[in-house]
C-alpha cells in the first residue's frame, strides 16, 4: 500500500479455484486484484478461464476454493449487493433480439431501478455516446455486431456502475467499432469506474492499464502490460529483404536454437531471439545477402510466447510429406470475376474480382457482415452468384463434378467437424468422402495422425477435444486428399498463439510446395501472412494489394509505420468518405 | 477515500436502491412487458399458442370421432321371404349402418377381409318360418375383430336393430303388449343424449392446448433465454429469482387463458358443443390447471437450459401424458393398475373431467374443488422444484 | 469411387446418431415409452368400471339383478345408493359411469307377468365408454328377462349370434400393437431424418459436405439410407414384441410386410427430408415433425376409424402414408391379406414416396442456390 493516490481495489482474488466435473480446473488458484479507474485486461486464449472468472465476480457462479471479494462484498454471501452495483455485459451482449433498442434500454432501466425523471437525460447521453440515436426503433436482432455491442454496453451502464465487467466485447466486431468502444470505455475510467475487459486478442492487452494473463486456468502474469513486454526488450527484430522468400526465411530462422519466436509480417519476418543471440549473424545465415535487420518494438504477444517457452519450430512435417505441385503453371488457381450476390434488395457482395496464382496466400479481410464470407462461399460453390463467376483450377464449382471438388480442401469457421464422431472416424469419413483408395486412406490417415500428434486422442469424440487439437484435426481433414487449393474461413480465431504459429507453419510449408490458399479473416495477424489481400467493406472490395502496399497507402507523416489495423481503419474511413462525397 | 477498501456503504455511483415494493413492482412490470412484447413478435410463440391449438381443435372436432355412425355392413338374405326382407329393411333404416344387401355371404366375406365392410349380418333361410315354434331362429353377426371398438359397436347396434324389429313385429302380429320382453331397459344418456363423441373430445382437447402453451411454450422461451445468454444478463441485475420467475409466469398464464378462450369460442360457435356451466367455473379450473403446466415448463427449462432438449422433454412429459394418460380418449379404469397410479400425477387428468362437465353438465363444484386442489398441489410441488433449479446461479 | 463415398456417408450418419447421447435418446426412449404406454394404456376397452344401483324394489328380482351385475367381471365396484339425489351426485361427480335404477314394482311386475322396467342412467360426458357399459348392462338384463319369462309360444326367442373374425376375443392389443409398428416407423423416420440435416446445418458440417466431391443426389441418398436402416430395425423390434410379448398372431407373409415397409419408410423419410429442408435448427425440425406427425396419426385410422370422419375429410386421408401402411399391417398380422391386396396398398405408398422424395430433393437443390 503506497500512495493515497492509488485507486482502491474493487476486486480481490485470493487463490480462487473453480472446477467443472472431472476436467482440469477452469481456474487454478488465481490471485490478484482489480482497481477502480483503470481498464484491467483479462487476457488469454479460448478456454483460459476468462468467462468463468467474470461469472465468479458477478456472483452468478461460486468458486470451489479461495476468496473472492467484489466491492468489499463476499461473492458467496452477498451476491445481491454486488449485482446492484456492477454493470455486466456477457458474451453475445445479453440483448433481447425481439426487442428494439429503446425497449432494451427501458427494460434494463426498470430492472436496475433507474428513476423515471432521470431517464430522458441518461438515455440521451448513452445513445449519443454509443451513436445509436438513429436506430432506437430498430430491433436489436437487426443491428450489426458493433452496434449490438454498443447497445449491450449502454444497457450495462444505465446506472453508473462502480465496476464494469465486459466479457469478450470485441468478438465479431470490426476494428473501427472496436476503437470506438475502447474510447468509450476509456472515458468511463476517468470517472473512477473499474473496467474488466476480457479478450483473446493479445494486441488489446497492450492498451490495458493492467493485465491478468490466463492460460489453461492458471494466472501467468499480473501487472501493467509493459512489465511483461519488458522481458523481451531488445530481443525483437524485424528482418526484411529476404528476396521475397519470407516464408523460407521464417522457417529457417525458427529452426535455429537462438530463435524463440517468429511470424511473417508483410514482406518481412518478425523474430524474437533468445537473450544474447547475435541478430546480425543470424540474419546472414538465414536470409543471405541483401537482408536488413533492425530492432522492432516488442509486443505483448512476443512476451506471451516467450513466457510460454517459445513458439514451435519452423518445419512442417505436413509440407515435407506433400508432393510438390508444378510451379511453372502460371494460370491462376482461384479466380473471381465480377462476383455479385444479392439477397432481395440487399447486396451482400458486388463485382468482386481477383485472381490467385499458384503458390500464394490470398486474404479476404473485412469486418463481420461485410461480404467476405459471401464471396468465399461463392468461390467454393456453396452459394450461387447473382452475377459473375468464380473458378477454381479452371472449374466453376457449381457445375463441376466430383473431380474438380476433389482438388480443393475446406476448413470452416469453428472447426466444423462431426463432433460426435471420434478423431479416427472423422479422418475415415473424410478419406471416404474424397474417394481415397483403401491403401491411400490408410497411409494418409496414418501420416496425419503422426504429423498432428493425434495418436493419443484417436478414440475421443471430436467435440471433446481441446480447441488446439480440434484445429489440428480440422486441418488434417482438409488436407487429407492433398488438395491444390485450400479454403480457410477464419482459421485461427480464439486459438492460443502457439497453435496459431504451428498452423501457419504448415500453411506456409504447403504454399511453398505449390498449394494455393484463400483465407478469410478479420484478424490482423493472419492478414500479415497473406501475399495479397482484398479488403472487403459493405460488399465492395475497397483495396487490393500486398499487406505492405496497403500499409504504404495510408502511411503518412503522422504514422510512418502503420499496423495492418491502422491501414484497415484508414482505408475504410477513406472509402466511407468517398461514398459520402 | 480510505485505503482500507470499499467496505463501507454503497458508493455514490450506485445510490441506495429504491427499497421495498415500488422497485419490485417496477421490475416485475418491466419483465412482464418484455415477455409480452416477445410473445407478439416471435413466430414460434404464435405458432404454438394459436396455430397449433386451431389445428388440434380441428383434428379433434372433425378427424377424431368415436361415433360409428355410418358403418358399412353387408346383410345377407339367404332367402327373399317378406319377413326376411322386412328385417333387412330395418337394418337399412338404422342410422348406424350403411347397408348393402346380398344373397350370398361369400360375396361379403372377401370384403370383410379387405375392411370394406365392418360386419356381415346373415339372416338364415329357415328364419322365414314365422312364428317359430320350430327351434330358435338365429341371426349371425360376423364382425371384423381387427378393430375391436368398431366390432363391439356393430354387434351392439345389430342386436338393437334385431330386438327392436322383433318387438315391432310382435306388436303388429299379436297386438297389445305381447311383444314386450319381460324386462325392458330404458337407457338415458345424461348430458350428451345425442352421443356425439365430439362433445367430449373438443373440451378435452382444450386441456391439451393449454398443456402446449403452459408447458411446451414456457419451456422453450425460458430455455431460449439460457441459450442466448440473456438469462445471464438478467441475473447480474438486481432482479431476484422470484421476480424473474413471476415475470415469466404471468404472461404465459394469461396467454394460456387467452388460448383457452379462443378454443372455447370455437368449440361453442363452430362445433356447437353445448356450454352449460358458468364462465367463472371455466376460468377457475383452467387457472388451476395452468399452475402445474407452467411449473412443469419452468422446471424443464431450468433443468435443461437448451431448447432442443426442452422441446423433447415437454413433448414426452407434457403433451403425451395429457393425451394418453388423462382419460381424454382412453378410459383410465381400463389401464393396468400401475399405469393408473401414474395417471395420478398427470394434471390434465384432473382438468379434463372438469372441462367436460363445464361444457356438458354444468357447475359441479363438488367435483371441481377437489380436482382444483390436487392441481394446485402438483403445481406447488413443481414450482418448488423449479425454483430450486433456477436459483440465481449459472452452474 | 461413388461406392466408397456413399459408404463413408452412411457410416458417418449412423455413427453420428449412435454416438450422440441425444441421438441415442431419440432412438431408444420414445420407442420404449410408445410401446409400453400405447399398448397398455391406449385402449378403448372398457373394464373395471364403477356403477351405482338405486334399488327401490323390495322383492327378490331386484336383488337378483344386482347380484348378477356384481358378478360380472367388467364392473369394479357396484355402489348402492338410496336416493335419487345421491344417484345424481354420483353421476355428476363421476364416481360412477352408470347408475341402474330399479323401480318399486319391479319384482311384483315380474311375478305378475307384466313387463317390468329397469332404468339405466349413463354419463354422456364419456359417451363412448358409456355406450359400451350400456351394452354390458343390457345384456345382463336381457339374460335375466329371458329366464324369468315363461316361454311364450307367440314370441320367437330371436337370437343374435355374434362371431368375431380375426380377433375372436376382441383383444384391443391385437389392434393397437400392430398399429404401433407403423407409428414407430413414422416417428423414427421423421425425427432421425429431420434432425440429421438440421444438426449438420447447426454445426456447419453441411457446407463441408457441399464442397466435397459428393454430388447432391449422393448426399440425399446418404441421408435416406441410414434412417431406412434404423426404421427397419425398429419395425423388426416391434414385430418381435408384438408376436412374442403381446402374442399377436402373425398370419400373413413377413416378406410382403417388409417389402411394403420399404416404400412406407421412403415416403416417411421423404417427409422428414422435406421438413429438414425447411428448418434451420434442430428445434424447428422437431416442431415441424410434430406438426406433421400429430395430424398424420389422428387422420389415419390409428386412433379412430376413417369411416367415422365426415365425408369431406376422408379424401384428405388418401395422401397419408400411414393410412395405407396400417391397412397392410392389420392385413398381414391378423387377416392374411392376399398379396395383390397388399400390392394395391403399396402402390399409393410408392407414389407418395416419389412425391415426397422428389419435392424434398427439389427443395434441397433450391436451397443450395
Amino acid at each position: 500500500m503506497t500512495a493515497a493516490a492509488e485507486a482502491p481495489d474493487l476486486v480481490r482474488l485470493e487463490a480462487v479455484s473453480k472446477r467443472f466435473g472431472t476436467a482440469p480446473p477452469a481456474l487454478d488458484a488465481v490471485s490478484g486484484h482489480i482497481r477502480g479507474g483503470e481498464i484491467t485486461g483479462l487476457v488469454g486464449p479460448d478456454g483460459a478461464g476468462k468467462t468463468t472468472l467474470i461469472r465468479l465476480m458477478t456472483g452468478l457462479m461460486q468458486a470451489d476454493g479461495g476468496r473472492l471479494e467484489v466491492l468489499g462484498f463476499d461473492t458467496g454471501r452477498e451476491a445481491a449487493r454486488i449485482q446492484r452495483a456492477i454493470g455486466y455485459m456477457p458474451q453475445r451482449f445479453g440483448l433481447y433480439e425481439d426487442l428494439s433498442v429503446a425497449e432494451n434500454l427501458r427494460l434494463y432501466a426498470d430492472l436496475r431501478g433507474l428513476p423515471k425523471p432521470e431517464r430522458p437525460a441518461v438515455f440521451d447521453q448513452l445513445l449519443t455516446f454509443t451513436d445509436l440515436k438513429r436506430f432506437t426503433s430498430r430491433l436489436a436482432g437487426r443491428l450489426s455486431g458493433g452496434m449490438k455491442q454498443k447497445l449491450g454496453l449502454a444497457c450495462a451502464l444505465l446506472r453508473k456502475p462502480r465496476l464494469l465487467l465486459l466479457d469478450e466485447p470485441s468478438v465479431g466486431v470490426d476494428p473501427i467499432s472496436r476503437r470506438d468502444l475502447w474510447a468509450m470505455v476509456d472515458d468511463l475510467t476517468k470517472e473512477g469506474i473499474g473496467v474488466v475487459w476480457s479478450t483473446a486478442y493479445l494486441d488489446e492487452a497492450e492498451a490495458c492499464d493492467r493485465v491478468l494473463l490466463l492460460n489453461q486456468g492458471k494466472l501467468l502474469f499480473a501487472g501493467p502490460p509493459a512489465d511483461l513486454t519488458a522481458r523481451v526488450a531488445g530481443r525483437v527484430f524485424k528482418l526484411a529483404g529476404g528476396n521475397g522468400q519470407r516464408r523460407r526465411v521464417l522457417a529457417a530462422a525458427l529452426d535455429r536454437d537462438g530463435v524463440v519466436d517468429g511470424v511473417v509480417q508483410g514482406d518481412a519476418v518478425r523474430l524474437v531471439l533468445a537473450p544474447a543471440e547475435d541478430e546480425a549473424a543470424l540474419a546472414r545465415q538465414v536470409a543471405g545477402e541483401g537482408h536488413r535487420i533492425q530492432p522492432a518494438e516488442p509486443r505483448f504477444e512476443d512476451a506471451f510466447v516467450d513466457l510460454l517457452g517459445g513458439g514451435p519450430g519452423g518445419r512442417s512435417a505436413l509440407a515435407d510429406a506433400a508432393t510438390p505441385l508444378p510451379m511453372e503453371d502460371t494460370a491462376p488457381v482461384i479466380e473471381a470475376r465480377g462476383l455479385t450476390k444479392r439477397f432481395g434488395d440487399f447486396t451482400a457482395a458486388e463485382d468482386i474480382t481477383f485472381a490467385i496464382p499458384r503458390g500464394q496466400i490470398f486474404g479476404l479481410l473485412g469486418p463481420n457482415g461485410a461480404g467476405k464470407s459471401t464471396t468465399f462461399k461463392m468461390l467454393c460453390g456453396l452459394l450461387k452468384p447473382t452475377a459473375g463467376e468464380g473458378r477454381v483450377a479452371g472449374f466453376d464449382l457449381r457445375h463441376a463434378g466430383a473431380k474438380a471438388r476433389n482438388r480443393l480442401g475446406y476448413m470452416a469457421q469453428k472447426f466444423s467437424l462431426y463432433g460426435d464422431l471420434s478423431v479416427a472416424q472423422n479422418l475415415a469419413f473424410f478419406a471416404g468422402v474424397y474417394g481415397l483408395s483403401r491403401r491411400r486412406r490408410r497411409e494418409r490417415s496414418q501420416l496425419m495422425v503422426e504429423i498432428f500428434d493425434l495418436g493419443p486422442h484417436l478414440s475421443m469424440s471430436a467435440k471433446d477435444l481441446p480447441l488446439g487439437l480440434k484445429q489440428r484435426l480440422a486441418l488434417a481433414c482438409a488436407v487429407l486428399h492433398e488438395p491444390e487449393a485450400l479454403f480457410l474461413d477464419e482459421p485461427t480465431s480464439g486459438v492460443d498463439p502457439i497453435t496459431r504459429r504451428e498452423f501457419w507453419s504448415h500453411i506456409n510449408g504447403l504454399v511453398e510446395k505449390g498449394v494455393t490458399v484463400l483465407v478469410t479473416t478479420h484478424f490482423m495477424d493472419e492478414a500479415e501472412y497473406c501475399d495479397r489481400i482484398s479488403l472487403i467493406y459493405r460488399g465492395h472490395s475497397i483495396a487490393l494489394g500486398s499487406p505492405d502496399e496497403l500499409k504504404a497507402q495510408v502511411a503518412g507523416p503522422a504514422a510512418p509505420d502503420p499496423t495492418m489495423e491502422d491501414a484497415f481503419v484508414a482505408l475504410v474511413r477513406r472509402s466511407e468518405a468517398a461514398v459520402a462525397a | 477515500m480510505s485505503t482500507t477498501g470499499p467496505t463501507g456503504s454503497a458508493a455514490p455511483a450506485a445510490p441506495a436502491h429504491s427499497p421495498g415494493t415500488s422497485g419490485r413492482m417496477r421490475r416485475f412490470a418491466a419483465l412482464v412487458l418484455k415477455e409480452s412484447t416477445q410473445v407478439v413478435r416471435d413466430p414460434s410463440s404464435i405458432l404454438i399458442a394459436l396455430v397449433l391449438p386451431m389445428i388440434l381443435l380441428f383434428l379433434f372436432g372433425y378427424g377424431v370421432s368415436l361415433d360409428a355412425t355410418r358403418t358399412r355392413i353387408g346383410v345377407v338374405m339367404e332367402a327373399a321371404t317378406p319377413v326376411i326382407r322386412d328385417l333387412a329393411a330395418s337394418f337399412q333404416a338404422s342410422r348406424y349402418f350403411e347397408v348393402e344387401v346380398g344373397q350370398d355371404r361369400r360375396q361379403f366375406e372377401d370384403r370383410l377381409i379387405l375392411g370394406e365392410v365392418r360386419g356381415i349380418v346373415v339372416i338364415p333361410a329357415q328364419f322365414a318360418a314365422e312364428g317359430a315354434g320350430r327351434g330358435t331362429p338365429t341371426i349371425q353377426v360376423i364382425v371384423d375383430g381387427s378393430e375391436p371398438n368398431t366390432a363391439s359397436f356393430v354387434e351392439n347396434y345389430a342386436q338393437g336393430v334385431v330386438s327392436g324389429w322383433a318387438r315391432m313385429r310382435m306388436t303388429d302380429v299379436t297386438g297389445g303388449t305381447a311383444g314386450q320382453p319381460a324386462i325392458s331397459v330404458e337407457q338415458r344418456f345424461w348430458f350428451n343424449p345425442e352421443l356425439a363423441s365430439r362433445n367430449f373430445l373438443v373440451p378435452g382437447s382444450i386441456a391439451i392446448v393449454m398443456t402446449l402453451v403452459g408447458t411446451l411454450l414456457t419451456a422453450l422461451v425460458v430455455a431460449r433465454e439460457w441459450e442466448r445468454g440473456t438469462m445471464e444478463a438478467m441475473m447480474a441485475t438486481p432482479v431476484t429469482a422470484a421476480e424473474l420467475l413471476a415475470g415469466k409466469i404471468l404472461p404465459y398464464f394469461l396467454l394460456g387463458l387467452a388460448s383457452m378462450t379462443v378454443c372455447v369460442l370455437v368449440a361453442v360457435f363452430v362445433f356447437a358443443v353445448p356450454f352449460r356451466g358458468s364462465v367463472l367455473a371455466l376460468y377457475a379450473v383452467s387457472a388451476c390447471f395452468l399452475v402445474p403446466a407452467l411449473g412443469q415448463g419452468l422446471l424443464i427449462s431450468a433443468a435443461t437450459k437448451n431448447q432442443f432438449l426442452a422441446s423433447q422433454l415437454a413433448m414426452f412429459t407434457g403433451f403425451l401424458p395429457s393425451f394418453l394418460l388423462s382419460g381424454f380418449l382412453f378410459e383410465i379404469s381400463s389401464m393396468p393398475e400401475i399405469i393408473q397410479y401414474l395417471t395420478l400425477i398427470v394434471p390434465a387428468r384432473y382438468l379434463i373431467p372438469c372441462l367436460q362437465s363445464v361444457f356438458l353438465a354444468g357447475d359441479i363444484w363438488a367435483m371441481f374443488l377437489p380436482h382444483m386442489a390436487v392441481m394446485l398441489a402438483i403445481g406447488a410441488l413443481l414450482f418448488v422444484l423449479a425454483a430450486r433449479n433456477m436459483r440465481k446461479r449459472i452452474a | 469411387m461413388w461406392r466408397t463415398r456413399l459408404r463413408a456417408l452412411i457410416v458417418k450418419e449412423l455413427l453420428a446418431i449412435l454416438r450422440d447421447p441425444r441421438g441415442r435418446m431419440v432412438l431408444i426412449v420414445p420407442p420404449i415409452m410408445q410401446l409400453v404406454i400405447f399398448s397398455f394404456a391406449a385402449t378403448l376397452d372398457v373394464t373395471n368400471v364403477d356403477v351405482m344401483v338405486l334399488n327401490r324394489d323390495a322383492g327378490r328380482w331386484g336383488v337378483e339383478l344386482i347380484q348378477r351385475i356384481e358378478g360380472a367381471p367388467t364392473f369394479n365396484t357396484v355402489a348402492t345408493v338410496d336416493s335419487l339425489d345421491a344417484l345424481q351426485a354420483g353421476i355428476d361427480e363421476q364416481s360412477a359411469i352408470a347408475a341402474i335404477q330399479i323401480g318399486p314394482e319391479f319384482s311384483r311386475d315380474i311375478a305378475a307377468g307384466r313387463p317390468a322396467e329397469v332404468q339405466i342412467i349413463l354419463d354422456g360426458r364419456r359417451s363412448n365408454a358409456a355406450q359400451i357399459v350400456a351394452g354390458y348392462l343390457s345384456r345382463i338384463v336381457n339374460t335375466l328377462a329371458r329366464e324369468v319369462a315363461p316361454a311364450n309360444p307367440n314370441i320367437p326367442d330371436l337370437q343374435v349370434v355374434p362371431r368375431t373374425w380375426f380377433n375372436p376375443n376382441r383383444i384391443y392389443q391385437w389392434f393397437m400393437v400392430p398399429n404401433l409398428v407403423a407409428a414407430i416407423a413414422l416417428l423414427v423416420g421423421l425425427v432421425v431424418t429431420g434432425l440429421s440435416i438440421a444438426r449438420e446445418r447447426e454445426l456447419g458440417t453441411f457446407d463441408q459436405l457441399m464442397v466435397s466431391p459428393l454430388r447432391t443426389h449422393e448426399i440425399l441418398i446418404g441421408k435416406v439410407i441410414p434412417p431406412m436402416m434404423i426404421g427397419t430395425v425398429h419395425i423388426t423390434v416391434y414385430i418381435l414384441a408384438a408376436v412374442y410379448v403381446f402374442g399377436v398372431p402373425l398370419r400373413g407373409s413377413l416378406v410382403l410386410l417388409y417389402g411394403s415397409a420399404m416404400f412406407y419408410l421412403l415416403a416417411v423419410i421423404g417427409v422428414g427430408l422435406f421438413v429438414s429442408a425447411l428448418s434451420a435448427t434442430q428445434q424447428q425440425a422437431i416442431l415441424g415433425a410434430f406438426l406433421f406427425m400429430v395430424p398424420a396419426m389422428l387422420l389415419s385410422g390409428l386412433a379412430t376409424p376413417i369411416d367415422n370422419m365426415p365425408d369431406w375429410l376422408q379424401p384428405i386421408t388418401l395422401i397419408n402414408p400411414l393410412r395405407y401402411f396400417l391397412e397392410i399391417v392389420w392385413g398381414v398380422f391378423l387377416k392374411d391379406l392376399p398379396p395383390e391386396e397388399i400390392l394395391a396398398d403399396t402402390i399409393p405408398l410408392a407414389l407418395i414416396a416419389v412425391a415426397t422424395l422428389g419435392t424434398a430433393s427439389w427443395l434441397f437443390r433450391r436451397r443450395m442456390e
